[in-house]
């Protein structure tokens, strides 16, 4: 077989000049041009200062964004985790026969576009929306609340966008337990609970901390839920870059803000690759 | 004790669907009010606002766009992503682990930073935005999404059948055509599917690569939020979903239908 050791590599060749001519290379790209001088008129100038950066941290406004960004990504993954652990375990345990089904409901949102999963919060949500209108109808209020436009509103969004991802993880994880485990920790005269808290619990960590890491990482890099259901106060990190890129045309400043972001994305991925193993979160998302 | 414990998992399941699908729901009820401001309530039934909806020039154009940026990034991403695919699944070689880790990498890169990556690039190499920066960025997209796929599909497909073919006298060639890939076939297809609807519904990236001339419907979608929702705008949104939806499911149903036989 030794002959055919070209063959793997030929096989390869398309996707991994793909992933590194428009992947590796371009994102190599915005690391230097961060480093350039943005010119007030034509293109902007060559050069290796630290100006985008020292722009960031020049005073509070740009950290408390990247501040908010960690905070909401916290605040979704720990709402994503109450809210996905208990149906993942009911899937897990239910025997009804519509279990395939079930899930296939919950994957559902995975082919609904992320820009319709967003603003359709807007007709729950709006002053005209489902709850405004229920409340008003009921003559439990005289006037609308306004519930849009605030970080709440912001949760919602990316809660309902993450929530299968987590969902997924924790479930892919149950799935692989053995339940004879549960069966003899049960035998042994463990109550229900106790088998969930002693076995259950702690072998679905690995499949909890994948779906973690999948939902900050992916909270952390979006921009369409503070963007149509947040208000001003609510922008995060990728609100930012595509200000500065799509807005003002500030591209070297607008690249800088991309380091940090994949910066503070690579050191996390990394330590959890480091102690966890990142392919747990990939083997999920392949079922 | 025990029957109430499970009746609440139960309940807790029932109303994170609630959660998921009431935004929907909306989404499509409210496509059919007739109501100037499409808000609840429900004034009546019609389809008012799908008729408007193919009236409208700019909507055909952005799906016909997206149609063909999809189709022709499921084309190409499955055709470079079965082989890397089944090299990983069939072959040992060194550097096995990193290579497809580099490969899966794409997931964990935010899609604004490949927007802004890919936009910078092309602008160093003085091309201006067009809709082959649109189908280059959606290839990279997809591509890790079509490898594990598709890997996970490839894995039941044993190697002994190839060689019980090779052994019965079937030169290399005709084992492929005839052995592999109608084995083969439904990885294929899924790869496909699921590469089209992801560049049909991409919207965080698209943002950064689209031109006035090359939109596509999500990013038309954006445009019109711009002065607020309508009906028009959950019209629209009813009709992504029910395409984009549909063709999984039709594929599930087709595909248990052929095994079957």
């Amino acid at each position: 077989m030794q002959n055919k050791s070209w063959k793997p590599w030929a096989m390869m060749a398309p996707s991994l000049s793909a992933v590194f001519l428009l992947l590796v290379i371009p994102v190599c790209f915005i690391v230097v041009y961060s480093f350039w001088l943005r010119a007030p008129t034509g293109a902007d100038i060559p050069a290796f200062q630290f100006g985008n950066y020292a722009k960031f941290f020049e005073d509070f406004f740009y950290p408390s964004i990247l501040i908010r960004t960690i905070r909401v990504a916290l605040e979704t993954v720990a709402l994503c985790l109450v809210m996905g652990y208990i149906p993942a375990y009911f899937f897990y345990r239910s025997e009804t026969r519509h279990k395939s089904l079930l899930l296939l409901l919950i994957m559902l949102p995975f082919w609904i576009s992320f820009i319709i999963r967003t603003l359709s919060w807007i007709n729950i949500l709006g002053e005209t929306g489902l709850i405004n209108h229920l409340l008003l109808k009921f003559g439990i209020l005289n006037e609308p609340l306004s519930l849009l436009y605030n970080e709440g509103a912001v949760l919602l969004g990316l809660i309902q966008y993450l929530l299968p991802f987590m969902i997924l993880n924790v479930y892919v994880s149950l799935e692989g337990i053995d339940k004879s485990l549960l069966e003899a920790a049960r035998s042994l005269g463990c109550t229900e609970w106790q088998a969930f808290r002693e076995v259950t619990l702690p072998l679905s960590l690995p499949g909890v901390s994948a779906g973690c890491l999948l939902v900050f990482v992916l909270t952390a890099g979006t921009y369409l839920p503070p963007m149509i259901l947040g208000g001003p106060g609510n922008d995060m990190i990728a609100n930012l870059i595509f200000k500065r890129v799509i807005g003002t045309l500030d591209w070297p400043f607008g690249s800088a803000i991309s380091v940090l972001l994949l910066a503070l994305l690579g050191v996390i991925v990394f330590t959890y690759n480091r102690y966890l193993g990142i392919n747990q979160v990939f083997k999920s998302l392949s079922s | 004790m025990k029957i109430s414990g499970w009746s609440l998992i139960r309940l807790y399941t029932i109303l994170v669907y609630v959660f998921m699908f009431a935004p929907i729901v909306a989404v499509v009820l409210l496509s059919f009010n007739p109501e100037q401001f499409g808000s609840f309530p429900m004034k009546g039934f019609s389809f008012r606002w799908y008729v408007k909806l193919a009236e409208n020039d700019a909507i055909l154009i952005a799906f016909k766009n997206s149609l063909i940026l999809g189709s022709l990034t499921s084309l190409l991403v499955t055709a470079i992503g079965i082989p890397a695919a089944m090299a990983f699944v069939r072959y040992e070689f060194p550097g096995k682990n990193s290579l497809n880790t580099l490969l899966l990498a794409p997931i964990m890169i935010p899609e604004v930073v490949l927007g802004v990556a890919l936009l910078i690039f092309i602008r160093w190499l003085q091309q201006p935005k067009s809709f082959l920066l649109l189908l280059f960025g959606h290839v990279v997209i997809t591509l890790p999404y079509v490898l594990l796929v598709v890997q996970a599909r490839l894995v039941g497909i044993r190697r002994e059948y190839e060689e019980a073919a090779l052994s019965l006298g079937a030169n290399p060639f005709q084992t492929f055509m005839e052995v592999t890939l109608p084995l083969l076939t439904p990885a294929i297809l899924a790869g496909m599917l699921f590469s089209f609807t992801i560049s049909f519904d991409d919207v965080t990236a698209t943002l950064f690569w689209a031109t006035a001339t090359n939109q596509t419907v999500p990013v038309k979608i954006f445009g019109m939020l711009r002065n607020s929702i309508s009906p028009e705008i959950n019209a629209l949104g009813t009709v992504m979903i029910i395409l984009t939806v549909s063709i999984p499911l039709l594929a599930g149903y087709l595909s248990r239908k052929l095994s079957k036989g």
